[in-house]
């Protein structure tokens, strides 16, 4: 049971990538996406060559955001295009499998943006993005799951219906606020010039529960708003 | 039921009206009888879009639907209440229009979502009901997750615990004003659930006449 749900989700994720890689369409498109957003809040917070205090960790989280809604709805909007998201429904497999492994493909990619955005963000911001690597990684990869699980399950609802462009961060931002408080407060903490990792914690562990709760749900709801 | 909350609604300036003034806050502070219930409301209906939400994705009613749509768009109104009355009040009481408080944003938030909601299914087209639904379930289950998360961030909100230690003087026209405000709240999700299923009936029976 657990082998054939892996499994599934395993070819979906790999069927994603290997589209991706012979394009690199919505990879780069983000990639590139980010970087402007980054330049363009530099832009609006420097001034006299010195960034605002704390923005750093706002601006991050904020072209995760940006960037993760842009990745989804390419991602959905290429299995509409060629009408494979039916494909994939008719499929004889567990449909929360193939959430799972939609969600692990979109995790993927924008873990890929982030090893761009974050030395850009350091670079351009003055933050000390090494001195603590390892809980921000964690902070990362935690408030990206949260944001993607949410995002993944919407933008698939969205497939069929019409202006889901707008649709999709009208309805994932407020829902992703937790995920934005917590990362932003979380790196935030770990930017300061004397870091605080347990103000870090207590925010990480916030965003592994609302990981575990989001993924149960979403696993849990696929199966039904994705049947007509 | 609607002559009853009309009545109502006509008595609760006069009963505000005689409730005393607060110490430091004089007058300002009548706002409350309408803010609070306007907020429980809010809140009620909230979390009647979830419920039904749940009985349409899981339990396969389809008529919940109709239920859903009420409640969210009350939930609009009774929020944009809730937001309007609030910050008219904190002028006076904080001296700022808006403080990042827990129950402000988590407020702010809750209301995005429902917003988000009608609008998704004003424009979302075709099998638009169970992405509101699924929209909807999110909704709720988000609800503790703001409030802990906002809640870190800074607090200034009173307590709930304020209202039972009101005076009765005060105490009755607030009691008043809520069964008010719920009696409102039933009467409209009724009516709109019901123009609803009027409207769902009304659609069937026109594809039963393209099928003769």
């Amino acid at each position: 049971m657990i082998a054939s749900f892996l499994r599934v989700a395993w070819h979906v994720m790999r069927k994603d990538i290997t589209v991706e890689v012979r394009s690199l369409e919505i990879l780069s498109t983000t990639m590139l996406f980010s970087v402007t957003v980054v330049l363009m809040f530099s832009f609006g917070l420097v001034s006299d060559g010195r960034p605002v205090d704390d923005v750093a960790a706002a601006i991050l989280w904020i072209a995760i955001a940006f960037s993760g809604t842009l990745a989804l709805g390419r991602t959905f909007e290429r299995e509409r295009h060629n009408d494979t998201l039916r494909a994939l429904m008719l499929a004889p497999a567990d449909r929360p499998a193939l959430y799972a492994g939609k969600l692990a493909g979109i995790l993927l990619l924008l873990v890929l943006v982030e090893l761009v955005l974050v030395p850009l963000v350091g670079l351009f911001f003055n933050a000390p993005v090494l001195a603590q690597a390892v809980p921000l990684a964690l902070l990362l990869v935690a408030g990206t799951l949260g944001f993607c699980a949410v995002g993944t399950l919407f933008a698939a609802m969205l497939v069929r219906a019409r202006s889901r462009d707008v649709l999709l961060p009208v309805m994932l931002y407020p829902m992703t606020v937790p995920v934005m408080i917590a990362g932003v407060r979380g790196t935030a903490a770990l930017f300061q010039p004397a870091p605080e990792p347990a103000v870090a914690q207590f925010w990480l562990g916030l965003l592994v529960a609302f990981d575990v709760v989001f993924v149960l749900l979403a696993l849990w709801t696929f199966e039904p708003v994705m049947t007509d | 039921m609607i002559g009853l909350a009309a009545a109502m609604f006509a008595v609760a300036p006069f009963m505000i009206n005689n409730a005393p003034s607060e110490a430091t806050m004089g007058l300002v502070y009548k706002i409350y009888f309408f803010h609070m219930p306007s907020a429980w409301m809010f809140l009620v209906a909230a979390t009647t879009a979830g419920v039904a939400s749940f009985r349409l994705l899981f339990l396969k009613r389809p008529n919940a639907d109709h239920w859903v749509i009420a409640a969210a768009e009350l939930a609009v109104l009774f929020g944009a209440l809730t937001l309007v009355s609030g910050p008219l009040w904190a002028r006076k009481s904080w001296g700022v229009w808006w403080v990042w408080d827990a129950r402000l944003t988590s407020s702010l938030m809750v209301f995005l979502i429902f917003v988000a909601y009608t609008l998704l299914r004003k424009y979302g087209g075709a099998g638009s009901d169970k992405l509101g639904a699924g929209l909807a379930l999110f909704g709720m289950a988000n609800v503790p997750f703001i409030y802990i998360s906002v809640n870190y961030w800074r607090t200034f909100h009173p307590p709930t615990s304020v209202v039972p230690k009101l005076p009765v003087e005060m105490g009755i026209p607030l009691w008043f004003c809520v069964t008010a405000f719920t009696l409102l709240y039933v009467v409209l999700l009724r009516l709109r659930a019901r123009l609803e299923f009027q409207r769902a009936r009304v659609e069937a029976l026109y594809l039963a006449e393209d099928e003769l």
